[in-house]
């Protein structure tokens, strides 16, 4: 048999449940940026001895080995200093051509900052991360993340110190996206799909579109979001979707989001 | 020795939360993340009161929601509805059997993302669902019914050794001692 006092306790706790599910979105943001600072001594602590690990990782790897890592990030150094004295004579020729033909110029040099993942979602139902760049850092709502594969999601609510990112896949991570074709047809990169989780549908492709297994997806530029040029993924397959109105294609993501640990953000 | 209790199930609420979250390992085996909160609301439903029942709900759920994308309050209207059923029949139950506790842990474990669930499709979000997600259920569910009696050893261990036990007092008592003669 209840007692009055336990009616009471189980009616405030389902109370506050439901004023904090009631609350506008704005203030429900802010709460849960309040209550994730309850975690704050535990980033302390796991920063920490994740550090102690890397260093004790260090300590313990002969030396051959870092010499043979020594040389490979040598060579890679070498082929991206090649590759980026190549991007900038590209750049300059553009620049060149556009002045000569009066064209604006379209794109200016990225603002990327680097990011480390703390934290995934706890449920299985969305795709978040937390990242440890927040405000103080320049981090803004909106602010495209991706990885040197490509495009990963962005930047959903904002604290002092992290955020919290939706990734490419979440049904609140809606991206205008373009296929490297030859009529460039647009779509809206949507939520992924229900057996495997790195395949995103895009979705509202012209009837008329000439796809082909194999190519590139990147981002449009519209909506004024992400930045044009983005790789995305590649195309899988496709069908026609509501009595043939538009085509559906399946994209397998570039990004590896089940197994990522540091993002760019890219600044304005 | 319940608030002592409540303060432990408390702490080890937000480290799961915390655990959840940070460690990337279970996810990346098992394509699912476990939810180690309705072991902990089996645990109090059957061995604490409302009070502790409700701070625990508040506290796992908030900290779990603020960590995820869910609207705050969610997990801890689900966490709220199995600890009370389960709170309401713990007289029928044998709670120190662990077979008892694994069954109440994949039954805490089946329910708790199924009623979340419910509220945030009720609420009108579109929760990211397909048939993976019967997989992680299953995950979830047997993941929640092994955690529950470990959770019972952890915490009847920890009270063992930290909270001090009265002294039973014996029956004896000198003024009723018989004594008895050579026959």
């Amino acid at each position: 048999m209840l007692k009055r006092p336990q009616y009471v306790v189980g009616f405030l706790a389902v109370a506050l449940a439901l004023a904090a599910l009631s609350l506008p979105e704005s203030a429900a943001a802010r709460l849960k940026l309040a209550l994730g600072s309850l975690f704050l001594p535990l980033f302390g602590l796991v920063g920490a001895a994740q550090h102690a690990a890397d260093r004790a990782s260090q300590a313990v790897l002969p030396r051959s080995e870092l010499i043979r890592r020594n040389e490979s990030l040598r060579r890679e150094n070498e082929q991206l200093r090649l590759q980026a004295m190549q991007a900038a004579a590209i750049a300059r020729e553009n620049e060149r051509l556009r002045q000569q033909l009066g064209w604006q110029q379209r794109h200016s040099a990225w603002n990327l900052k680097l990011a480390r993942v703390i934290l995934r979602d706890p449920a299985n139902w969305w795709r978040t991360v937390h990242i440890d760049l927040g405000r103080r850092d320049g981090a803004r709502e909106n602010l495209p993340v991706l990885t040197s594969d490509g495009l990963v999601g962005r930047i959903a609510a904002v604290g002092l110190m992290r955020s919290q990112v939706v990734l490419l896949g979440d049904p609140a991570c809606r991206v205008s996206a373009q296929v490297l074709n030859e009529t460039r047809d647009t779509g809206v990169l949507g939520a992924a799909g229900p057996l495997d989780r790195a395949l995103v549908d895009l979705d509202f492709l012209p009837r008329s579109a000439v796809l082909q297994p194999g190519q590139a997806v990147v981002t449009s530029g519209l909506g004024g979001l992400f930045p044009a040029g983005i790789p995305i993924g590649q195309i899988v397959d496709w069908r026609p979707v509501e009595s043939g109105l538009y085509l559906r294609a399946r994209v397998r993501l570039a990004a590896h989001l089940s197994a990522l640990e540091e993002v760019w953000v890219l600044l304005p | 020795m319940n608030v002592f209790r409540a303060i432990l199930l408390l702490l080890a609420a937000l480290l799961a939360v915390f655990w959840q979250a940070a460690s990337p390992w279970p996810a990346r085996w098992l394509q699912a993340r476990v939810d180690l909160l309705p072991a902990l609301m089996v645990y109090a439903a059957l061995a604490t009161g409302w009070p502790t029942m409700a701070l625990l709900a508040l506290v796992g759920g908030l900290g779990f929601d603020a960590l995820s994308a869910n609207p705050p309050g969610v997990s801890t209207l689900a966490l709220l509805v199995v600890g009370a059923g389960i709170h309401a029949r713990r007289e029928l139950i044998l709670r120190d059997q662990p077979f008892a506790q694994f069954v109440l842990g994949c039954l805490a474990g089946a329910l708790t993302p199924l009623l979340a669930v419910v509220l945030l499709l009720s609420m009108g979000r579109a929760p990211l669902l397909g048939w993976v997600s019967l997989w992680q259920w299953l995950v979830l569910t047997l993941a929640s019914g092994l955690s529950a009696p470990v959770t019972f050893l952890v915490f009847d261990w920890c009270e063992r050794a930290l909270v001090g036990r009265h002294v039973s007092e014996t029956s004896f008592r000198p003024d009723r001692e018989i004594r008895r003669g050579r026959y």
